[in-house]
Parts: C-alpha cells; structure tokens; sequence
C-alpha cells in the first residue's frame, strides 16, 4: 500500500451511425430532419395492430458496404431479432434489431494516432437496427413523443475494449465519420444526431505489482466529439480518485450508467448496479432471413474507394504534404479526389495542395458546397499550378485567379492574361528596365555597392523601383538575380 | 335466397337476375332477427354495404365488370384492420380502436366487389378454442344454443352455418379456422403459411397465424381463395409467385386425384371420442369407395406439437402484445400516474384472462435462463413436426385425421381448465406448425346432432389439390347441405 500508482484507461465503444437512406428501415416513410412531430409517420412505424416490417434493401446495402471498409467479414445469411423493452418513444415496445447473427463480425478500424502512425482498433461486430422515437419533456409534467425518428436505420459498431484515451476515441470518431461520408452512407452530421457515442470505461490500476481493475462505467449517449473525448478523460481521473480513496474493483453487477453533464463537464450516475437487462430476444417472425448472394456482395464490395486514413498516409509520404494538409484534403472524399485528378494532370501537389486548402476550400466553405462544384476542374487547377511553378504567376497571383476561375469558369492562362497578373521574368526585357533604374539611383547603387549596413535596404529600394516600373509584373526572383548579377553579390 | 351458395348468387347478381341490395338486405334483416341471440357479429355496417351493394347493382346495369365476389355479403373476423367501423380483436384494450389502414385481405375483398356487411366475434386476440374468451360479446353454437361455436373464430363460423353471410374471413393460429368450422358443420380452410397476405391481420402467434376462408361448400371457399391468395409486397413471409404461383381454385376443383392416397395416423386418431372417430372412418370408407387407398403413416412427434405450440405462439404473443400499452392507442388507464403505471393499469385493466396467461407464459419462455429449454427446444420440436410432415408426404397425397377430439362443448365446461381447452386443439396445430395447408369439412353428426369435422391435411402450396381431395367428398355427400336450425328472438 501506498507505494507507487500507475494506471491505464480501457475504452470500448458503442457507436450508433444514422444511414442517410431516403425512408426508413422497415417503411416507407421519409427520414427527415426537424419536421413537423409525428408527421413523418405511417401505421408501420407507429406500430399500429396488424402492420408489418418490410426490409430497406438500400439501408442492408449501405451497411454491408460500411461493414466492408471497416474491414470485417460479411455473414452471407443473416437474421433480424426482437429485443423488447418497454418505453414510450418504442410504440412496439420492441426494436427490431439483430443479435446472435449480425451482418458483419471481426473487423478493424485504423486510426491516426499522431507523428504519422495509425493504430488498429478492433470491431467486434456491425449490425443494423431501427432507431426509437424521442420523448421530449414538458415543464408542465407531462412528457410528449416524437416519432419522426422511430424506424430511421442504424449501423450499430461495437469496438474491443482497444481505446487508451479520450483523444483516441475522438480520432476514431472523427475517423468513422469520415469514413461513412466516403462512401456516402451516413451524413454524419454531429448536429442532427447522425453519429451517437458509449463509451464503456474502467482503469486497470497498477499499484504494488498487483493489478486492479476498476468498475466498468458506460456513458450514454454522447453526441459530440468534444463530449466524448471529455467523458472519457473526466471518468479516467474520477475513476482513478474513487479507486485510491475506496479501492473498489469491477466485480459483475457493479456496472453504472452515466451521463455526460455538458454545462458542468462531468460526468453524473443516471443508474447504478445495472441489473443485466433481460430484452428477450427472440428472432423476428415478421422477416425473412436476408441472403447476400456472392454477386451481390460483389457489386456492393465495388462500391468500396481508398480510405481517407490511408490516403492521408500516401498524401504524407508520396507528396510530402504536411499531416494537417493531407488531413484537409482527406477530410471529404470530393475534395480528396479532386486533389488526385489535379495531380494526376500534372500539377505540382503542394502548389495543388495550397491552392486547394487556401483559396478553394474557403470559397466552397462560405458557399456550402462542395471543391468540385465550384466550376473550376482538377485540370484547370493543375494548370494554375505548373503556372506558379514556371514563375508566370506569383503565388499571390494565384489565389486571386483561382477566384476569378469560380466567378468566370475561364482558363488560368486566360485571365492571367485578362487581370494583367502574368509575371515578366524574360532576362532581357527586365535587364532593360534595371538598366534604366540604376542609372536613375545612383545614391542606392552605391550604398549597395559600398556594403555593409545599408546595403540589403538600398538592395530592397531597387528592386522596388523594377517592380514599380513594371507595374508589378516582373517575377521579383529574376529581377533580384540581374540586381545581384550587377552589383555584384547582394 | 340464402340457401344459394356465395359462387351462385354472385353469378346471378353479374348476370343482373338478382340484386345485391336484396340479397344483402335480406342478410341484414336476418341477423337483425337472428344475431342477438346468437352473438356471431361484434359490430354491422348496414350504411356503408347497402351503398356498395346499390353500387354493384349500378354497375351489373351499366353494363360495367364486376368483380368475383360482386355484390355477396361476406364478414370479417375482428382481428382484421378496417377502416370502417372498430378493430377490436374482441378485446376491452381495442374496444374503440380505428384503424387508419385496410387489411390485404379486406382491399382484395372490396377490389373483388364484395360487400362486407360485419365483423365477427371471436376469442380476444384469437387466443382461445370457444370464443368464450371474447372481453365484447358471447357467441353460442348455431346447432345448440347452450354449446360454444369452436374458436377463435367462432363468429364467423356461427355466421356462416346460420346463413348471417355467405362467406367469411377467419384466421387460424392452432386450429382457430378448421375447429369452429368443425364444431359449427361449415367449411373451414387453412391456407399454407405465406399463402395470404397476414398484413393488416392483428398478430398473436406471428409465424403460425394464416388467414382463410370459411364457407358452406368447398366450391366457396375456392372462390374465396382466388380472391385473398397471392404475394403481398407488404408482408416479407408471403410467398413469392414464381416459387409457389397460385390458380383459379376453383377451375382445379373440377378435377379429382386419380390413385388418391390417403396418410392416417391410426394410433393418435384413437384419442378422439367415438363419434368423431367413426365419422372419420365413414369419410375415409367414402374415398376408398372412390378408389382411394389409404396408408398407414407414423408420425412420432404429433404428440409433442401441443408443448411445442403453446411455447412459440405464447412467446411470440407477449412480444406481438407488448404495444398494447395505453400509450399511442386504446385503452389508458385513467389511473396512472406515471409512464410505468401507464403501462401497468392499461394492461392489467383491459387484457383479459386468457391473454394475460398467454403473455405470462411467453415472457416466460423467452427469459433469459429459460430461452434454449423452452423456446429454443420448441423450435427444434417444430422442426422435427415439419420433418414428420415431409416424410409422410413421400408415401400419401394427404392426411385425414379428425379436426377436434370431441363435437362442440358446453358453454362455460372447460374456462376454468385452460389445459383440457389446449388438448381441444391436439388434431389441429400441427398443421400450423408445420405451415402446411389444412382444410375442415362437415363429414357427420353425433347422437346430439352436433357436426362432425373431416379434416384433411396436404403438402405446402397445394390448396388446389386439397380442394379438389375435399370435394370428392362433399359431391359424394350431402352432410354440407345440413343446417341448423337458428330462430329470432321472436
């Protein structure tokens, strides 16, 4: 006792993702965000007597392809289960759910975990689900139901207990987001509740040489990368506290629920000794088991494209981007893309990189779009680059056609030439200019010439009497290098 | 008029030699005269069938196509959604519940012209074997007013036999069909499962419940089934038409089996009472007279179809009652104070006896720890039946076996032994466990006048041979012809 203490922090996560089918999982209804309550409803959802589910092939197929990316195997027979429960926002107080035979078991997600390097969280499994209503609570006493939301489809990942931070569990997040905007089966939009955290939380606690491991504790519902991260590192120390003052170790049964307090940023007990929940599965009479015939899951595996975490990885290493540039690029897939045609047609990627981050990126932000709906093509954004490249335009320059390419839909050449922004780095021409501004500077030649402390400022003056003179044209490099040519050195 | 058969009075109100405002007029006078002592009917809809009737007879004088049930009087048990008048299941819960949709079965009735004059009592929530557990109404046995009618559907069994309609829908979950068929001397068919759309049918036992005509001839319930059979989209388990397509039913019933062989199982047919056994040796001594050849078969796990029965439609009953929670619909208790009460006091105000065993006993069985011994091993026993099934089949055309051990009973004889009223179901279940198709026609009478049931079970997808097996016998008979004697209450 008393000697020193180490500790690690053990995170599994419980993730629900919202595919962004047009209707629901089991009927017809419109998946809609802030619509009227209960106005996206049907006898299906409402769980009316008598109605029954019938599958969204659309919704199976998303899943199945964001069970492929996330590395696991796909079951080629699946089944649909009951779990019951009763709760007034689940109007068949049963979920239709899967549970002994999920779709898609034994995968892995790669996150980024810093200085380049991924780490390999394992999945567990990845099954479909429909989602309940939404109980919102009146100050008048009384509670109201929402059921636009009952019956949106859910991907439901369960992770090993691989995670050892908040900051890791925020990666992987961030990682599955951008993963299910790839491949276009979730909007994962934090806002609208497309992606929901839980975290199962507990330390193993070195102290002595002996281990202990302290109760499990599941947060629910964190809908936030922030919340999540946060959650993790609070229950981490308050963990570590509770065990050092109690010594209280997991046993069964002593598992607690949490929820995360956002104004007070704590975690707060919703429900201890959670006894096991008795759902009662049991499989569901009402659909057929789904078969994925090989050529199906083929068709569906086709879908699949490079994933953002290892595109990063190749924008790092074949580019020589920056982490935080190919994370930029990588952060959708259109913008990711657009940068791999613009490469592909000959642009130089970090003038393609810059341009696309700097100018594109911010012009597609303030207009809610997309880089590729812009008007401007990989092609033309190559061009600007070889442009920048070759010295025809300043890097300035750039920035200020690429804009122009989005008012104008014109060639890079062409409005170089149209804003007069084309730099003059012919030799010849400028040497006359320099000529010219010499012999009117005679003052600033000598103190160039003499050395010393004035020197680099009169070097300065001249250079912008060329540029003066050439209303800003001349390619600053080319006009330093005749300067220094000369006045020798400089 | 009532004496003609649904097929008949169709073909006269088509070819405009009667009217179907006068047969259903007549149809309506009569349970205004018969039913209050009856009880066969939970609720009428005089108004809106004479508008379709008057509709029909428009339409045959217009010269316009009428449907294959143009302008016949037919009812509809209580479990199918309507959105006219109440859906009540024939429970306190449903007592005032408007469906917002049609059942299948009551779109294709209506497409088919028919005019639905009332919806039958029957036990609540089909669970039961004498209607007697209806929470709404008491129906007695048209043969003898102090006898039950059979059940579930006894209502429209008592309907059809008292000439309260020409035809009607029942649903059949263990026998709920064929036994008050058998006990009310009218023809009871149970299609194979999937052979009807079951959407819009209020589920009790979800992978056992099937929908069927009742009728007074074979010949009815063929016209009955060209118009309800068929994939439905709305319901994944109805089966697909390339599979297993369906037919003119009654263009088939023409056509006998040549070299019928005849499966029976001498040893489990020794448990029903004499009357019933020597009027299914008179039946079966019919077919030989007709050349058939009768087999013996084994089918060693018949006597566990009752175990395994109440264990599956119990466990998926409490899953399927579950929304009848006092939340979105029916019944609320005025007494709750709390979400949980909500649910607690609805339920335990407005679900009767039987159900409230039922739910008990499914919950049950689906409870963690008990699941693999009762539900799991069940399905294992449904299984083996299912095997049984398929053997006997590799050596008879079908098999005839007695529809219930005994003719129908006394009211109020067997409500205070539940487990004497689930052996009343020991021939009919495991027709439903095995999802084959079975049909009950009258085939006698006992020393008190009571109609004596044949029952004739075949392999899946084959009602049109089953049909044409159990019109031999009715052409060969006049048993069908019988009709009970039911007076008004003047």
């Amino acid at each position: 006792m008393g000697g020193p203490v180490e500790h690690k922090v053990i995170v599994g996560l419980e993730i629900h993702v919202q595919l962004c089918t047009r209707s629901k999982m089991f009927c017809g209804c419109a998946v809609e965000f802030g619509a009227e309550p209960n106005s996206r409803v049907c006898p299906v959802c409402l769980g009316m007597p008598g109605v029954l589910p019938v599958m969204n092939r659309q919704a199976f197929e998303y899943a199945v392809l964001a069970a492929l990316a996330l590395n696991c195997e796909i079951a080629r027979f699946t089944k649909w289960d009951r779990k019951g429960y009763y709760y007034p926002d689940l109007p068949k107080n049963y979920q239709i759910s899967q549970y002994d035979m999920p779709l898609s078991a034994n995968g892995f997600i790669e996150i980024p975990v810093g200085g380049g390097g991924t780490k390999r969280i394992r999945i567990i499994r990845a099954h479909l689900e429909e989602d309940a209503g939404k109980n919102v609570h009146s100050t008048g006493g009384f509670s109201q139901v929402d059921l636009n939301r009952t019956g949106t489809p859910l991907l439901e990942i369960v992770t090993e207990p691989d995670i050892n931070s908040g900051a890791e569990a925020k990666a992987l997040a961030v990682e599955l987001q951008r993963i299910v905007r790839y491949l276009g089966v979730s909007e994962g939009d934090m806002q609208k509740g497309h992606m929901r955290f839980e975290p199962n939380i507990n330390l193993i606690v070195t102290r002595d040489g002996t281990e202990y491991r302290t109760p499990i504790v599941e947060i629910k519902n964190l809908n936030s990368f922030r919340a999540l991260e946060r959650g993790i590192d609070y229950e981490e120390q308050r963990q570590l506290d509770e065990f050092l003052e109690t010594g209280q170790v997991m046993e069964s049964g002593n598992k607690t629920t949490r929820g995360w307090d956002d104004e007070r940023q704590m975690t707060v007990l919703q429900r201890e000794k959670e006894e096991a929940h008795d759902y009662r599965y049991f499989p569901e009479p009402d659909l057929v088991p789904v078969e994925l015939a090989e050529g199906r899951l083929n068709e569906i595996a086709s879908r699949l494209c490079e994933l953002p975490i290892s595109r990063q990885v190749r924008y790092v290493k074949e580019f020589g981007l920056s982490e935080y540039d190919a994370g930029v690029l990588t952060g959708e897939r259109a913008t990711a893309e657009f940068f791999d045609r613009a490469v592909e047609s000959g642009g130089e990627a970090k003038r393609v990189c810059n341009l696309l981050t700097q100018t594109g990126l911010k012009i597609a932000n303030e207009r809610g779009c997309g880089i590729g709906d812009l008007g401007f093509s990989p092609k033309g954004v190559a061009e600007l680059a070889a442009m920048v490249e070759a010295g025809d335009v300043s890097a300035t320059a750039s920035a200020q056609i690429l804009e122009a390419m989005v008012e104008t839909g014109k060639e890079p050449r062409v409005l170089a030439e149209e804003l007069s922004l084309l730099q003059k780095s012919d030799a010849g021409e400028l040497e006359a200019v320099v000529e010219q501004v010499l012999a009117e500077n005679r003052q600033a030649v000598e103190d160039v010439t003499a050395g010393g402390k004035k020197s680099k400022k009169a070097m300065g003056f001249l250079l912008g009497q060329v540029m003066q003179k050439t209303r800003g044209q001349a390619n600053p490099k080319v006009v330093s290098q005749i300067l220094a040519a000369k006045l020798g050195g400089g | 008029m009532e004496q003609l058969s649904a097929k008949a009075l169709r073909d006269r109100i088509a070819a405009g030699e009667t009217s179907s405002v006068e047969a259903t007029e007549a149809i309506l006078s009569r349970i205004e005269d018969v039913d209050p002592a009856l009880g066969a009917y939970i609720s009428t809809h005089r108004e809106m069938a004479m508008e379709r009737a008057a509709d029909v007879d428009r339409r045959v004088k217009a010269g316009e196509p009428v449907g294959e049930l143009a302008g016949v009087p037919v009812a509809v048990k209580d479990n199918m959604c309507t959105t006219f008048g109440a859906t009540t299941c024939a429970s306190a819960i449903l007592k005032d519940f408007h469906s917002p949709y049609n059942a299948t079965v009551v779109e294709k009735l209506l497409a088919a012209d028919a005019v639905i004059v009332g919806k039958t009592n029957m036990d609540e929530f089909a669970m039961g074997s004498s209607t007697e557990n209806s929470a709404l109404r008491r129906t007695v046995n048209p043969w003898d007013g102090a006898r039950v009618p059979g059940g579930s559907s006894g209502g429209s069994a008592a309907a059809v036999a008292s000439r309260l309609c020409y035809a009607a829908l029942g649903s059949d979950t263990g026998g709920s069909i064929r036994q008050p068929a058998s006990f009310c001397g009218v023809v009871g068919l149970k299609p194979t499962y999937g052979r009807v759309s079951r959407f819009g049918l209020v589920a009790y036992g979800s992978s056992l419940d099937q929908i069927g005509p009742i009728t007074r001839s074979v010949a009815d319930a063929a016209l009955m089934m060209n118009v309800i059979a068929g994939r439905d989209a709305a319901d994944s388990t109805s089966v697909d038409e390339t599979i297993a397509p369906v037919c003119d039913y009654l263009e088939k019933l023409a056509i006998p089996v040549e070299g019928l062989k005849i499966g029976v199982v001498s040893e489990f047919n020794a448990g029903a009472d004499e009357p019933v056994r020597e009027a299914l040796g008179e039946a079966i001594g019919v077919y030989e007279g007709l050349g058939a050849e009768v087999v013996e078969i084994g089918m060693p796990r018949l006597d566990y179809a009752i175990a395994a029965y109440y264990v599956i439609a119990t466990a998926e009953a409490s899953s399927n009652l579950a929304r009848y929670d006092g939340v979105h619909y029916g019944h609320r208790s005025e007494r709750a104070r709390d979400y949980v009460k909500v649910y607690t006091k609805s339920r335990a105000e407005a679900l009767g006896k039987e159900v409230k065993r039922r739910i008990m006993l499914g919950t049950y069985a689906l409870s963690s720890g008990y699941y693999d011994a009762y539900y799991l091993k069940a399905l294992k026993v449904r299984n083996l039946i299912r095997g049984d099934f398929t053997e006997a089949f590799r050596k008879c055309d079908c098999i005839m076996m007695p529809v219930a051990p005994t003719t129908a009973f006394g009211i109020g004889e067997k409500v205070d032994d539940p487990l004497t009223m689930y052996l009343s179901d020991i021939y009919t279940i495991a027709a439903n466990l095995a999802g084959v198709p079975a049909i009950s026609i009258p085939c006698g009478f006992d020393g008190n006048r009571l109609p004596i049931g044949l029952q004739i079970i075949s392999p899946a997808f084959t009602e049109d041979r089953l049909l044409a097996i159990a019109r031999m016998f009715e052409r060969q008979t006049d048993w069908h012809k019988a009709e009970p004697t039911v007076s008004g209450g003047h």
